[in-house]
């Protein structure tokens, strides 16, 4: 995969966005740019998933632009480029019968079309994704019998499987313990780092992911902060965020 | 003995009853698994009182009740579909409307066709003794491109079943195949009406799914397991009611419900 650093991927501009009366997002700017490692931090209410969704285009905006590679979201149809791994408590069926491979399939079916079934080449993707992940040995266990960072490691094969350009994370470890959580950041730091994807991760834990992001964003309703986790670390930002005495816990060994 | 056994096929409409009778045993899982895993159960029971809107429009025009209950639940799924994602009332609410609605449309029109006939009986409950040839024709065609459509797009369907967001992130035009699966559900409905009846069609569409989703297993073999089931309790509900001269959709159901009551039982026994 070719990276083409520094050239924007995600483009963001002036977006607002309201439900009925009420402004989640306030004249949003900002980009996105190939290779970054992004965080999007913000208290709970600050409008991090639904800017999230909105570039996804599961909301419509209310006024401003979102360009995915340089498209307009309104003409953008190449959605493979673009990989979701979403935030799973709420909407997986425990019950649901499907087996981990076929999860992991499902990340391909957007690359069909209609009336395509899925080739050798396709399945020697999904096991590759599955592979990366390390649960190809679980393939055929039903996906609703794993544990939680299972699954989630499943729903991030399922995102690979689209072999995506950028992959969105919505609160990925909500839910998982401590130490998962960390196998968790090491394989998407991998990704970012070996892989060269690109990651936007949404999550409100900000000590943890300000370790592991090299970008952040930080929302509250307008854009409060853009910029490296240096800068963010050292300015006062997070006092004005979460209230005075916010400290950082460094969580890297 | 044997000679007694094969008697039975010696009747055209016994044969006429097991093709079309298998045909939507086989189409009635592939609709019912999306139905079950989107919590949808109650559509099956929606469309098919507005169906029995249409048999009425048919009884009473004198065309055939089975076009004429396609007509009406084709459109009236349609305009659930509308209904329901246009998020002005709650999902359920629009179908109790439509289901009320309906069987009152429905009960009205019956009275204006001079009341309830041996006819609107086997509508209600399902009879291989009236299924027409025309019936049949209509059943065959459109089991076969339900069928067909259903396993071209399981590939969306089982996506967005499973995780509409990520389905939609992923580019797969949802409401087009939500549309699409209302209409084809629709359609499996109207037709399975002359063989299982009104009032039954949704345990054949639920039951056999529900049994085979006991087994817990991946997407794949939980669809086959239902095909199982379904099928031979179409066969053998339909050679039963032969015998003892009872309505088909009656005895189906009541096979499938011992199939799913014998492997609930062992499951316990063998605490899996």
């Amino acid at each position: 995969m070719s990276v083409e650093k520094n050239k924007n991927i995600i483009e963001v501009e002036d977006l607002s966005f309201s439900y009925g009366s009420t402004l989640v997002l306030k004249n949003v700017s900002f980009a996105i740019r190939e290779g970054e490692y992004l965080g999007v931090i913000g208290p709970n209410g600050s409008g991090k998933t639904t800017l999230l969704k909105v570039i996804l285009g599961l909301f419509k905006p209310t006024a401003g632009t979102v360009k995915l590679f340089g498209q307009p979201l309104e003409s953008f149809r190449d959605w493979s480029k673009i990989g979701y791994v979403p935030q799973k408590a709420i909407n997986f069926d425990p019950l649901f019968p499907a087996t981990v491979y076929e999860v992991a399939s499902m990340g391909r079916f957007g690359k069909k079309n209609f009336f395509r079934g899925l080739n050798q080449n396709d399945h020697k993707i999904i096991r590759q994704a599955l592979n990366q992940v390390e649960m190809l040995d679980h393939k055929d266990r039903l996906i609703g019998d794993l544990s939680g960072g299972q699954q989630q490691r499943v729903f991030i094969a399922r995102a690979l499987a689209g072999e995506p350009r950028v992959i969105f994370l919505d609160e990925p470890t909500v839910g998982v313990d401590v130490k998962t959580q960390e196998q968790f950041y090491e394989l998407l730091r991998w990704f970012n780092q070996d892989l060269g994807l690109t990651l936007v991760l949404v999550s409100h834990d900000v000590d943890v992911i300000a370790n592991e992001v090299t970008e952040l964003i930080c929302m509250n309703q307008t854009l409060v902060f853009h910029g490296t986790t240096k800068e963010f670390i050292h300015g006062d930002y997070l006092d004005n965020l979460y209230g005075k005495n916010t400290r950082f816990i460094s969580h890297r060994h | 003995m044997l000679e007694s056994m094969f008697e039975i096929f010696h009747y055209g409409f016994i044969v006429r009853g097991l093709e079309a009778g298998l045909l939507i045993g086989a189409v009635a899982p592939l609709i019912g698994i999306f139905l079950v895993l989107r919590r949808y159960s109650l559509i099956a029971d929606t469309l098919s009182h507005v169906s029995l809107a249409g048999v009425a429009i048919g009884l009473l025009t004198g065309i055939n009740p089975l076009f004429t209950a396609l007509g009406a639940s084709l459109i009236s799924s349609v305009a659930i579909e509308r209904l329901r994602t246009s998020k002005k009332i709650y999902g359920e609410s629009a179908l109790s409307i439509f289901l009320s609605g309906s069987l009152a449309l429905a009960v009205m029109l019956i009275g204006l066709a001079h009341g309830f006939t041996v006819d609107l009986f086997s509508y209600l409950f399902g009879s291989i003794v009236t299924v027409r040839q025309t019936d049949i024709y209509l059943i065959i065609i459109l089991g076969i491109i339900v069928a067909i459509l259903l396993m071209i797009f399981y590939k969306e369907m089982i996506y967005i079943s499973f995780d509409e967001e990520a389905a939609r992130v992923s580019g797969i035009r949802v409401n087009l195949f939500n549309t699409l699966f209302i209409m084809l559900a629709a359609a499996a409905i109207a037709i399975a009406i002359p063989i299982i009846g009104i009032l039954l069609i949704s345990a054949l569409l639920v039951l056999p799914v529900v049994t085979a989703l006991q087994f817990k297993k991946g997407f794949i073999r939980t669809l086959v397991w239902a095909e199982v089931i379904s099928l031979i309790s179409v066969l053998a509900g339909i050679i039963i009611s032969f015998y003892l001269n009872v309505s088909s959709g009656a005895v189906i159901v009541l096979v499938m419900l011992a199939i799913f009551g014998m492997i609930l039982t062992v499951k316990n026994f063998l605490k899996i």
